[in-house]
């Protein structure tokens, strides 16, 4: 009889060790996890990363400008509005490069190809090209580099014009 | 008790050293070569070789993006004997990499991985996914446009995991994109987790091993009798070790590990592709919708291997290749028509317009997804329906059969990817390429 007791207990013991040494192992996971995360995630209020590309004039009308360093065409449209788009195929992640004779951006690895607003115009890429924030401030322009902004599509409201 | 009477004063602490690896004495039926041709000892050895190779390069390599690419480049032109490091490390990552596989194919079809063996299996299916990460971590390591845009382009395939796909990449990534962080959380995980871990689950499934009895072996040369594993075993390893190290070596000796120009994120190479383990997985990325690419076949799969120990079978046949006669016949069968089904799979789906652009919209889960895998699910079943009721087979026949179609259609997609894929991943013959 003072053996079941015993028994009872000792599997309640090694049943707790089991469920510690789960938990502990998953605190763990969640420690390396949080550790392989590079940084704190920044807030993006606070820490807009404006990039200064230029002055407004220093881009005619109907141009793309690539900035190779920071990854992302600037392109300035028929009626003066700026649209900053990330350079990076929405497919697999290649760099896409601008055509000027097809007026497209097309990506080297699987043969996507998006048109100047970065909407796709050839699959396998599954949606539009990312877009950044263009701020336009006493004549210059700006790019916010901290928000690369996912989208199905192009819509109006990407474009930013000086005023 | 005086087994180590024939030895000399200075082998005994070698052979010690065997006896925590082997027992005393083994099975002679256990010996013959073609019951397992040794891939599992070659695997350990291989391991062994990276180990050693790998910590000499990591005094010379610099794992930053400034400093790796030229880092490569002085191990193989100033240091001596480093270009031969460097190649050897190369190839042995290779081979290890085809020899735990083709050990997985032993150990299936000898039906090695049953009861009392499932977990043996578990660990080593464990085993094998940490090899194939430890070369996928040391790929990206030389800094080169063959690395930067491989890494980029399979990490990207991560994005299609819905939920939790993209967080999962930034924290691999360490970043937006493959950059410093990348290099430096890759470098840890090849040189520090991912062979810490390697060496833990070794160990455990050679116990596992040993536990079980040693190599499996079948019913009837059960009772064969026990031979002394000194000299009989170990003299057989050294001939194997030795043929293996004479081989890497001369693959080192004759062929360089491939360098290309130093990493440029703004120049993606044309085609871009996966390291080659993985091209199969980004040639069915060309074939259905990511959901079922990446998810949904990936998840059947690996469910279907980690649960292979623990389907119920009536016959317990161990030790004996392909079963039986009837499943020799049935696995030749379906590899060939694994192959030919793949093939035509590829060409149609290749020739057929691009759904998208008949039902455009948010259709393409169901036309590019369900609708392909639902073929591909039902081909496959009346194929086994036929099969069956030819052959009137059994069910460990019957799993047998569609490990061996699964086996062949992963090779045919990663032979396609990696030989008839050219410029923006056209079919293409692979002299042209």
């Amino acid at each position: 009889m003072t053996n079941e007791i015993k028994t009872g207990r000792r599997s309640f013991i090694k049943r707790t060790w089991k469920w510690l040494g789960i938990a502990a192992l998953a605190e763990l996971t969640i420690f390396t996890f949080g550790m392989l995360r590079q940084g704190k995630k920044n807030d993006d209020k606070l820490n807009a990363n404006l990039m200064d590309a230029g002055g407004v004039e220093d881009f005619p009308i109907n141009s793309v400008t690539a900035d190779r360093v920071n990854r992302y065409f600037l392109i300035r449209l028929e009626d003066g509005g700026f649209l900053a788009l990330s350079i990076i195929c929405s497919h697999l992640g290649c760099s896409v490069l601008w055509n000027k004779e097809k007026e497209q951006f097309l990506c080297p690895c699987h043969s996507s190809a998006f048109d100047k607003f970065g909407d796709v115009m050839n699959s396998p890429a599954p949606r539009a090209l990312d877009y950044f924030p263009v701020i336009i401030e006493s004549g210059k322009v700006l790019v916010d580099l901290s928000k690369k902004i996912q989208r199905r599509g192009f819509d109006k409201k990407q474009i930013s014009y000086a005023i | 008790m005086n087994v180590n009477s024939d030895l000399g004063k200075h082998t005994r602490p070698i052979y010690n050293l065997i006896l925590h690896l082997h027992p005393k004495k083994v099975k002679a039926s256990t010996l013959r070569f073609k019951l397992s041709f040794g891939l599992g000892g070659m695997s350990a050895l291989l391991v062994v070789v990276q180990i050693f190779t790998g910590l000499l390069l990591k005094f010379h390599y610099v794992p930053n993006p400034e400093g790796a690419y030229n880092s490569i480049l002085a191990i193989n032109e100033n240091l001596l004997f480093g270009k031969l490091a460097h190649n050897i490390h190369y190839w042995s990552a290779i081979l290890l990499l085809w020899i735990t596989f083709l050990h997985m194919l032993r150990v299936f079809f000898t039906g090695a991985y049953r009861k009392p063996r499932q977990a043996t299996w578990t660990f080593g299916v464990l085993l094998l996914i940490l090899v194939v990460l430890s070369n996928f971590t040391g790929y990206l390591l030389p800094w080169d446009q063959l690395s930067y845009w491989a890494v980029t382009v399979s990490t990207s395939i991560l994005d299609y995991v819905p939920l939790i796909g993209s967080t999962a990449r930034e924290a691999l990534l360490g970043g937006q994109d493959v950059a410093g962080g990348t290099l430096s959380n890759f470098f840890n995980l090849h040189t520090g987790i991912i062979p810490l871990l390697l060496l833990a689950l070794m160990v455990h499934h050679f116990w596992q091993i040993r536990k079980a009895g040693g190599l499996i072996v079948s019913e009837e040369e059960k009772d064969s009798p026990l031979v002394d594993t000194q000299p009989n075993l170990v003299a057989r390893e050294l001939v194997v070790s030795l043929v293996l190290i004479a081989f890497i070596l001369l693959l080192g000796v004759l062929f360089d590990a491939p360098l290309r120009e130093r990493a440029n994120p703004f120049f993606s190479p044309n085609p871009a592709k996966a390291p080659w383990y993985f091209m199969g997985l980004q040639e069915l990325l060309i074939h259905f919708h990511p959901f079922f690419a990446v998810v949904v076949i990936p998840i059947i799969l690996f469910a279907g291997i980690f649960y292979l120990p623990y389907f119920k079978l009536k016959d317990g046949v161990q030790g004996i290749w392909f079963i039986s006669q009837k499943g020799r016949e049935t696995g030749k069968i379906s590899a060939i028509a694994g192959f030919i089904f793949t093939i035509i799979f590829i060409l149609l789906s290749e020739a057929l317009p691009d759904p998208e652009s008949i039902l455009p919209g948010n259709f393409s889960i169901i036309t590019t997804g369900l609708i392909p895998f639902i073929f591909v699910v039902v081909s496959i079943y009346f194929f086994m329906k036929i099969i069956q009721r030819k052959f009137s087979i059994n069910r460990s026949e019957y799993i047998q059969s569609l490990f061996i179609i699964l086996i062949a259609s992963y090779s045919v997609l990663s032979l396609v990817g990696i030989s008839f894929r050219g410029e923006g991943m056209s079919l293409i013959w692979p002299w042209l390429l």
